[in-house]
């Protein structure tokens, strides 16, 4: 198999978990882009360590600790958009403007 | 590796990335989470291919069994409307510059990773089954795997502050909400 194969594979992955972070308003969806930019972080590596066939298997250990701090900020994400679900009943991110600067009080 | 498994993992490369674009296309949110299984469903079948079993298999577990489950109780517990709905995505300007930013990065990577790895073949790697990946953990990477035990730990508890509402702190961050 041609190295180039899972690594364009993984840039797919990653173009597609980029475009969904950056365009979608939902939380919950933009948390499943970062999954997808993850996988793709995860195949890259698995792919390299097939194709350095090293005796530490470093790619596929190192693709379950990511696996895993996904797993966790996963977990914290979710927990974290239902405390502010719970506060205002909309997890629309573009309406989460607390720190925003104000105009007017930028001009005064 | 055979011609077999390039054409398979072409077919599998494809139903990812095409489910992954769905993903975060889509105009229905329960759609998206189920987009979501078939695509990291997919990067599993890859992971087989790529002779890393065990990697595979946590991938099914822990992505498509729990991390699947976790999102689509958020959307549950968000109230999330089944069906089609427009606000899902941002309004046209910051999407056009989403998908520009998007595709300039994946240029790029494209460009890096022809120029530098074209050619390359992957021959009979390592396999990782459980034996070989256990032996692995326990031995060279015993000290990364104790330190990520201490990780899950925080996050856990993270997750049960975050979560409880008579926490005194929470408490009063409700009472300035509920005054906005």
């Amino acid at each position: 198999m041609p190295l180039l194969l899972p690594l364009l594979v993984a840039t797919g992955l990653f173009t597609a978990g980029l475009y969904g972070v950056l365009a979608r308003r939902n939380a919950v969806l933009v948390l499943m882009g970062v999954e997808l930019m993850l996988n793709a972080a995860n195949l890259m590596l698995v792919a390299f360590g097939a194709w350095l066939a090293d005796t530490l298997l470093a790619g596929q250990v190192l693709t379950l600790f990511v696996i895993t701090v996904a797993a966790a900020e996963v977990g914290l994400g979710l927990a974290i958009v239902l405390m502010v679900y719970r506060q205002r009943r909309s997890i629309a991110l573009d309406e989460m403007t607390d720190l925003h600067e104000s105009r007017t009080a930028g001009l005064s | 590796m055979n011609a077999a498994v390039t054409v398979v993992f072409a077919l599998l490369g494809v139903l990812a990335v095409g489910s992954a674009l769905l993903v975060v296309t889509t105009r229905q949110v329960v759609h998206a989470a189920l987009w979501l299984v078939v695509a990291l469903g997919a990067v599993a079948g890859c992971y087989l291919l790529l002779r890393a079993e065990f990697v595979a298999w946590v991938q099914v577990l822990v992505y498509v069994g729990a991390v699947v489950v976790l999102l689509l109780f958020a959307l549950m517990l968000t109230k999330a409307p089944i069906g089609v709905s427009e606000d899902l995505d941002a309004g046209l300007a910051q999407r056009v510059v989403a998908a520009m930013v998007a595709l300039a990065t994946g240029a790029l990577l494209v460009t890096v990773l022809v120029d530098g790895f074209s050619g390359e073949v992957i021959d009979q790697g390592a396999t990782g089954g459980a034996p070989a990946i256990g032996a692995s953990v326990f031995r060279s990477w015993v000290l990364p795997f104790e330190v990520l035990s201490v990780l899950l730990l925080a996050a856990l508890v993270g997750a049960i502050v975050l979560s409880r509402r008579d926490v005194p702190g929470a408490g009063a961050a409700d009472s300035v909400a509920g005054g906005r």
